[in-house]
């Protein structure tokens, strides 16, 4: 499926909650069902910065395409992290760098990735970002 | 007296505001402290009607800014008992006031002597030492914490000896709120004739200190723990010390005379306040503390404790929820951890329920890591609090803790 296709998925769940609670528990229960990352991976190089729980963010190219791998000690970091792997795991290079992220907006998330939060996820996009860029110029 | 807590919220037009739908609770005292309509009005006063630069004017209204501000130290030096007005260096807060006092050992220390510092310290008040010690070869030692967040005292006493020749304490832990046996370190460390700079940034706003009746040699704190503006704060220095001390910066107010040869230094305060300095801000500070006054620090403290026992008996009946630096003196703060839940997950549903706490390591990694976690989760209480807000705090934490289980 094409990035966009997952994004409107996504956006359609979402738009079935009614209030917040229900929208954090289905955050939370991605964040249970994350693509995890393998202890030996959950290493500190893989850390991303700027985040008050850790965060592991880990990226290998399978078949063309970036398999992403993550993990948090913050289950609704975990959880957005899930939401962002959902959408570019298992995509190539060329699409992940082309993508936009306005489908968290339309979750209304968009909270979660203010460059001011201290949850690493705007690194955490950014450095997705900096492992399709080297994948693709492979 | 008891205070009157509904006339009190009149007074704190933020306290009136909803976020994400729902009345504003603000637990997140320690950080920074309300604003009450006096103080605001009071900088927009400033603004409004007589800003203009202090000290140096022939004219009016340079005269009426001088006089206001000037008349914000007299307000400061009567607050803390302090004997002389211009023991009172006007800084923009607690780091500055440090900064200023470790660039003033940097020359004053030589690689025999040696600093003190507690193990219950923030980042700013560990940094500036370092910086310090890697110019002069001083060395630092630290007075370590024990299991329930308090300095053990015994080892103060072992590392305590005549090559020290400065000891720097917080008077209350950011991170836990542990009040710290301030006057028993500064007796201690009078007799082997060490300064001692406390930082009573956590301390102000809570209980009224004495400067003289501590004998303290360096006193900071910042306006806006105390309902005062952010930007500016105090540095106590005893004449003695000042004098000693070269100034921090360079430029206008802080000297007497210059030539190109020489530059004489100004007298005291002035030595200290380079530049233009933050008036509005010294002004509301002095306003915010006659506020504070008003309303009695005893009875602020009294109502103040009667919160925090309160909030402490009811979120021990949460299973699986720990306090950190559980002890009998302290200010109203408490840091705090449920077992299998991350403090930042839980410091995000209280904000979508409304209620602000401050999650992780409150600037104090060196006492997380004492306690091996790597974080808390911060309530911290003032005097417009209500039990109300605590009851609402328990049911909100209770609905997260579900929700993260």
């Amino acid at each position: 499926m094409k990035i966009k296709e997952i994004q409107d998925i996504i956006v359609e769940e979402f738009s079935l909650f009614e209030d917040w609670m229900q929208k954090y528990e289905y955050m939370i229960d991605l964040g249970k069902s994350i693509d995890l990352i393998k202890p030996t991976n959950k290493i500190d190089s893989n850390l991303i910065d700027g985040c008050q729980s850790k965060l592991w963010l880990y990226a290998e190219l399978k078949h063309d395409k970036i398999i992403y791998t993550a993990d948090s000690e913050a289950i609704i970091t975990k959880g957005m992290a899930a939401i962002l792997l959902r959408v570019f795991s298992n995509q190539t290079p060329e699409d992940i760098l082309k993508a936009d992220l306005d489908y968290i907006d339309q979750i209304g998330l968009k909270e979660h990735l203010s460059p001011t939060r201290a949850n690493g996820l705007v690194s955490m996009i950014k450095q997705m970002k900096y492992y399709a860029l080297a994948y693709s110029k492979k | 007296m008891a205070l009157d807590i509904n006339k009190i919220r009149e007074d704190f037009p933020i306290l009136k505001r909803k976020v994400n739908g729902n009345d504003f609770v603000y637990f997140d005292n320690a950080a920074t402290s309300q604003k009450p309509n006096i103080v605001i009005d009071s900088i927009v006063d400033y603004y409004k009607n007589y800003n203009s630069n202090i000290h140096r004017g022939v004219h009016t209204v340079s005269q009426e800014a001088t006089d206001a501000y000037e008349g914000a130290r007299t307000k400061i030096q009567k607050h803390f008992n302090v004997k002389n007005s211009h023991e009172i260096i006007f800084t923009s807060g607690t780091t500055h006031s440090i900064n200023i006092v470790a660039n003033g050992f940097k020359d004053l220390l030589n690689k025999n002597d040696e600093i003190i510092i507690s193990g219950l310290e923030h980042h700013s008040n560990i940094v500036p030492w370092q910086m310090m010690a890697e110019k002069n070869g001083a060395k630092i030692k630290v007075i370590p914490i024990n299991k329930q967040g308090e300095l053990n005292m015994e080892v103060y006493d072992s590392i305590l000896n005549k090559n020290t020749k400065l000891v720097f304490v917080n008077h209350v832990s950011n991170a836990l709120g542990t009040i710290n046996p301030i006057k028993e370190i500064i007796e201690k460390a009078h007799k082997v004739k060490a300064a001692v700079l406390i930082d009573g940034a956590q301390a102000a706003s809570h209980f009224k200190a004495d400067f003289q009746e501590l004998d303290v040699d360096f006193y900071t704190t910042s306006a806006h723990k105390l309902c005062g503006p952010t930007g500016v704060g105090i540095l106590f220095g005893k004449e003695k010390w000042l004098n000693k001390m070269p100034p921090y910066q360079g430029g206008g107010e802080m000297i007497s005379d210059v030539t190109f040869d020489k530059t004489t230094y100004a007298d005291l305060p002035h030595k200290f306040e380079a530049g233009t300095p933050n008036v509005s801000g010294a002004i509301a500070f002095g306003v915010a503390l006659d506020y504070l006054n008003s309303l009695g620090f005893d009875n602020i403290n009294l109502y103040e404790s009667s919160l925090l026992k309160y909030a402490t008996k009811k979120l021990k009946t949460i299973s699986g929820l720990k306090i950190y630096g559980d002890n009998e003196n302290k200010t109203s703060v408490i840091s705090f951890n449920v077992e299998g839940i991350h403090a930042y997950d839980i410091g995000t549903l209280l904000d979508k329920f409304g209620i602000a706490v401050r999650t992780g390591q409150h600037c104090a990694q060196p006492i997380m890591d004492h306690f091996e976690i790597p974080g808390t989760v911060r309530v911290s209480l003032a005097f417009y609090n209500t039990k109300k807000e605590i009851d609402k705090l328990y049911n909100s934490l209770k609905q997260a803790i579900s929700m993260l289980s």
